[in-house]
């Protein structure tokens, strides 16, 4: 195993939306289900019912947190996995096509587009363009297909944009009153109320690591009689919905954090809008730096910028050098920054898209994350820029 | 110094990672994500930056992926696909040196406060008795890589690295594997890294412009076959023209893609040769060159004897000492110091009359 100490206390992580550390309570409340309690829950021994009875107790932690019914909550193997098990379960379960937002992530875009599926727009601001849902959604129906299944993700991931979910259900419900509604909520977890989410969709995805639980844990709500066909077949586990020796330490932690991250929200929100704020506030004091989209309609956890005169490759690059971690858009297999489907769709010139940087703060994010952050940042612009324009007056 | 190492996921890259790093340099590998489409590594080329990657690992180096896959659509492909439109036989490895490796890699190293960029080629530098860079063969001279590497000014060379290019092959390989490297037996790369073996030139070309047939002639306008797509055909070649079997055997001495009626004109050995040729988009490794040279005209060729004249802004005639073999239009010239040791400069044969 490697030695390196990657996130060590002088670094300073603005990650948070590809992932986050978790708690330490989260991590002590796994343990023993994975060392003493190690039974598996499916069994009929005594230890298999310790297990059983741990998993039974996570999953009503979460129903309760989440405000849905207790054999709703289906525990799968991540984010990706709870998105694609909506749509492809979806679309498979009643045929038809499913219809999604432009700036979905690929954990949803993919299996939409896999299937035939086709977009809604966006406003420039990051929100699905409500106009644009009923006109598609009018005119797939116009044309004799069916919707399976309608998807507009909570929170975005790259620019943190919030969708009004309960406008969206409005429009699904009285154009497509067939169509089972989904959310992907994974960067919604740790920012909005999910309770008053749930009310309004059939199907919801969580990603337990990104809300300070385990990475490989996923979470989904299926409700209002939705029957999404299984993307695993097998010993029949999660009401046959979820085939697969059920994983107790990952229910476990996802359950603990998730209760953590519901009972301290409002308090982190509060607290990481003032930084994130404070954050913006700085760095678009930088000439060229552009405030992707109006901070009043995304989540605290995001600060989302573009230059038109930089690139996020350079850019990232200095700053990991200044152990600053942060991130552009999503990467591709091969590591290398894609460009974003997610900018292109809110209409971004491609010179703001290829300077594209996404700050995100989470739970650990200190004040003196921000001042280093301000530091390394303005420093790196600075750099670079003084760097091109050396060359420019050699060559 | 500060080096930036492009890193293919090769065993030469790979050593040469290695060295510079056990010379006490301060490194980074760099892998670039050029091409985004299938090959024959997978998607991306996934398994090569996966190689890259485990070898900077085992080096003690950081390593990073760039994508400049954009420019490599815009400066390699769609030119590529252009050409052959064109019938023309374009060189895309000496494109993306020119402008992927030597250029905008180059300047990204500059911008990120990199002394210099280092290759896995072979290829050496060296210095002229007044002190100015130059650009030599590599020690191996069967893998020798100065021919793709002749856009290299002698500027661009105080900022470049050929760690590898004093030593042969096996050397490279013994010492990634004494390394434990696991890029050591990894075979050489062949072809154009963006046409997959499996489904070859004609399949890509044929997903991106229209294949013709073209009617093959002889000089005097005679039909004597025909061939399936003239997108497809080298100057040079002899078979698969659709000729009648028996006869002389005759070879492809012209290509017309231009007109509505594509045509590919056939000849004997002797119209093959030619006394002359005209090089353009000439570029010199340091000042503008006259006089005897040796020219090569493919990436392994024989160097020949020649002598040249400029005429013209960037464009010069060679004239050969020994009549010789036309070269496809497209194809890189690469002028050598008689000795052939060093590059003087190259430049892309222009199609000779017939």
């Amino acid at each position: 195993m490697s030695s390196l100490e990657v996130v060590d206390v002088t670094s300073t992580y603005l990650d948070h939306a590809a992932t986050t550390s978790m708690y330490p309570e989260v991590f002590d409340a796994m343990r023993p289900w994975q060392e003493t309690h190690f039974a598996n829950p499916s069994g009929s021994h005594r230890a298999a019912r310790v297990a059983r009875q741990a998993v039974d107790e996570a999953r009503e932690v979460v129903a309760n947190a989440l405000g849905v019914n207790t054999g709703d909550v289906v525990f799968t193997g991540g984010g990706t996995e709870s998105d694609n098990f909506a749509i492809s379960g979806s679309v498979r379960s009643r045929g038809g096509i499913a219809v999604c937002s432009a700036i979905e992530h690929h954990a949803v875009l993919d299996p939409v587009l896999h299937h035939g599926g086709v977009t809604v727009a966006v406003t420039q601001d990051g929100q699905v363009d409500i106009d644009n849902l009923r006109h598609v959604l009018e005119s797939v129906i116009a044309s004799g297909e069916q919707i399976a299944v309608v998807s507009v993700m909570a929170v975005n991931n790259e620019v943190g944009s919030i969708n009004d979910i309960a406008a969206v259900a409005a429009v699904v419900r009285e154009v497509a009153p067939e169509a089972w509604l989904h959310t992907d909520a994974v960067q919604a977890a740790c920012w909005v109320e999910l309770s008053q989410i749930t009310g309004h969709v059939d199907l919801l995805s969580l990603s337990a690591h990104k809300f300070g639980g385990p990475k490989g844990v996923g979470l989904m709500v299926v409700s209002n009689g939705a029957t999404p066909e299984p993307l695993l077949l097998g010993g029949g586990q999660e009401r046959g919905r979820r085939s697969g020796t059920i994983d107790v330490a990952g229910a476990v932690g996802a359950a603990t954090a998730l209760q953590k991250t519901t009972s301290e929200r409002d308090q982190t929100s509060q607290r990481v809008l003032a930084l994130r704020n404070e954050l913006l506030d700085a760095l678009v004091h930088i000439e060229g730096v552009v405030e992707t989209v109006s901070r009043e309609h995304t989540v605290p956890g995001i600060a989302h910028i573009c230059l038109n005169d930089l690139e996020s490759e350079a850019l990232l690059f200095m700053l990991d050098a200044a152990d600053v971690y942060a991130s552009a858009a999503s990467a591709c297999a091969s590591g290398a920054m894609e460009s974003s489907h997610v900018l292109s769709a809110l209409g971004i010139s491609d010179d703001l898209r290829r300077g594209a940087l996404r700050l995100s703060l989470g739970h650990t994010t200190t004040s003196g994350d921000i001042d280093r952050a301000i530091t390394e940042i303005t420093r790196s612009i600075g750099l670079l820029r003084e760097r091109r324009a050396a060359r420019k007056q050699r060559v | 110094m500060r080096v930036m190492i492009g890193m293919s996921g090769g065993v030469d890259s790979s050593v040469a990672a290695a060295l510079l790093h056990e010379q006490g340099h301060e490194v980074v590998g760099v892998t670039m994500r050029l091409w985004g489409g299938e090959s024959d590594t997978g998607c991306c080329s996934v398994s090569d930056v996966d190689d890259a990657r485990r070898v900077a690992q085992q080096i003690g180096i950081e390593h990073v992926v760039f994508n400049f896959s954009d420019e490599f659509d815009e400066h390699v492909v769609q030119p590529y696909v252009d050409a052959h439109q064109k019938g023309i036989t374009p060189n895309p490895c000496i494109e993306c040196n020119r402008h992927l490796k030597f250029e905008r890699l180059a300047e990204r190293a500059d911008e990120l406060g990199f002394d210099a960029v280092a290759t896995g080629h072979h290829a050496r530098i060296g210095a002229h008795a007044n002190g100015r860079l130059r650009l030599e063969r590599g020690a191996d001279l069967a893998k020798d890589q100065s021919y793709v590497l002749h856009m290299v000014t002698a500027e661009g060379l105080e900022h470049t690295s050929f760690p590898i290019g004093h030593m042969t092959k096996d050397e490279v390989r013994e010492h990634a594997a004494r390394l434990g490297l696991r890029t050591a037996g990894k075979p050489d790369s062949q072809d154009v890294c963006f046409v997959s073996r499996a489904d070859g030139r004609e399949h890509f070309l044929g997903n991106r412009i229209p294949l013709r047939t073209a009617r093959v002639v002889d000089r005097d306008g005679t039909q004597v076959g025909e061939v399936p797509s003239v997108e497809m055909v080298t100057l040079g070649q002899r078979r698969g023209l659709g000729t009648p079997g028996g006869g002389p055997v005759r070879y492809v001495i012209g290509v017309d893609a231009s007109s509505d009626q594509p045509t590919v004109i056939v000849g004997d050995a002797d119209d093959l040769l030619v006394s002359s040729q005209i090089v353009h988009s000439m570029t010199w490794v340091d000042d503008a060159f006259e006089g005897e040279a040796l020219a090569q005209t493919s990436a392994h060729g024989d160097p020949r004897p020649c002598q040249v004249t400029s005429i013209g802004e960037r464009e010069v005639q060679i004239d050969w000492d020994l009549r010789s073999t036309r070269i496809a239009p497209g194809q890189s010239v690469v002028l050598y110091d008689p000795t052939n040791t060093w590059v003087i400069g190259g430049g892309i044969a222009q199609r000779s009359p017939l």
